[in-house]
């Protein structure tokens, strides 16, 4: 009995650490935002890597779900010969939901695991401790422009990934289906309103880009140094920044509309 | 590590992310209406407007030959004034057109039917369609179906 009070004592106090470690990184980089004006090459090198080499994913991501929604969309819709909302189906359900939280998740699995490994990794052959001893902080010269980055990659690749989605609707809705295009576009302009539904989605999407970036440079900093630790690492970024992600969005959801 | 390619390819990400967002506001969202070609403009007043709204289609023959520019209430006649903004490839609609608010099935939206009539001469910039006829408000047809189920 004692063992059991005392096994969940014991995970309570690590988790807690945890906690505390993540929040104490946060201030650190939080402090270091300064580093996007002295280092701002250092942040171009990592929107690269965190925003441009994520676009494909993205972008197939994206015309293969707004061809999923017009096709789905269409064939609920014709029953009650209201095809011409298909736009505003469409362009609703990518701009409020669809497209921060699966361009969030695709963005956790291609961008979060690799910047978890790529720390963890220059944790574990001690190039972290390296720099330190040439009096380089390692908080600010690796892990605050990848966590910025994140922050600002993320509500942009979730705007491209709306539009090609709505595009991806046009072409199986309109294109193959037969909806008249000017209904797609005006049932569209009617029912999403710029300030309820688009700029609540790019606010959803920082959220999300900051909880990401965020666990995947923790995760990374704070991984045991060896090839097992670094995997459990990069597992868990991806493991605990979709669940979040898709939690968050239950709370932001309820908290905006 | 400063390659101009990695600056270039991560300024076309920035101004296409950016682009997307003003694709978004203007296109997706309510900022502005599809454009019609060298449109020119008629008026139209209606008793009933049902749930016509800006930027509805106008029609003729099922074809779109436009969109509605906006609706105001006339404070001398209490009717609804219609702008309507007609594409410049239809300048040849007869004078006395008539126009209907009709709704696209059951449910959908509601447009403007136009109706061509006979006169030889063509609707102008700044014309008025005389004929009109006001969108049938579903209720007001229910009760009337009720009620006259009812006097029988």
């Amino acid at each position: 009995m004692t063992d059991v009070l005392r096994l969940t004592g014991a995970l309570s106090l690590k988790m807690l650490a945890v906690f505390g470690r993540a929040f104490l990184l946060l201030l650190q980089m939080l402090r270091h935002i300064g580093v996007l004006a002295t280092r701002f090459p250092l942040f171009v090198q990592q929107l690269f890597v965190i925003g441009v080499l994520t676009l494909p994913i993205i972008l197939v991501a994206a015309v293969f779900v707004g061809m999923v929604l017009g096709l789905q969309g269409y064939n609920t819709l014709v029953d009650y010969g209201a095809e011409s909302s298909l736009g505003l189906l469409v362009a609703l359900s990518l701009t409020r939901e669809l497209g921060p939280v699966l361009g969030a998740l695709l963005f956790a699995g291609r961008a979060g695991a690799a910047l978890t490994a790529e720390i963890g990794l220059m944790k574990s052959t001690e190039q972290l401790a390296g720099m330190e001893m040439m009096a380089v902080d390692p908080v600010y010269r690796i892990l605050a422009p990848r966590f910025f980055a994140g922050i600002v990659a993320l509500p942009l690749l979730v705007a491209l990934f709306n539009v090609v989605g709505i595009y991806g609707g046009h072409l199986v809705g309109v294109d193959m289906l037969g909806v008249n295009a000017s209904a797609y576009w005006s049932g569209m302009q009617q029912g999403v309103s710029f300030y309820d539904d688009v700029i609540n989605g790019v606010v959803k999407s920082m959220v999300f880009g900051f909880v990401i970036s965020w666990i995947a440079v923790f995760q990374g900093y704070d991984a045991r140094p060896t090839p097992d630790g670094v995997s459990r690492a990069t597992t868990m970024t991806v493991v605990a920044s979709s669940l979040l992600v898709l939690g968050l969005d239950f709370v932001l959801t309820s908290l905006m509309f | 590590m400063h390659k101009p390619i990695v600056e270039i390819a991560v300024g076309l990400f920035v101004v296409a992310g950016l682009a997307a967002l003003l694709f978004q506001s203007i296109r997706v969202g309510s900022f502005n209406g599809d454009s019609v070609d060298d449109p020119y403009t008629v008026h139209a007043y209606f008793d009933n407007i049902g749930g016509l709204k800006v930027r509805a289609p106008v029609t003729m023959a099922g074809v779109n030959i436009g969109r509605i520019r906006s609706i105001k209430l006339d404070s001398d006649t209490y009717r609804a004034a219609v702008e309507l903004s007609i594409s410049g490839d239809y300048s040849n609609l007869p004078l006395d057109t008539s126009a209907a608010i009709n709704t696209q099935g059951l449910l959908g939206e509601q447009y403007i039917a136009l109706e061509p009539g006979g006169d030889p001469a063509f609707l102008k910039d700044g014309d008025r369609i005389r004929l009109t006829q006001s969108a049938i408000v579903l209720e007001n047809m229910i009760g009337q179906f009720l009620f006259g189920g009812k006097g029988e």
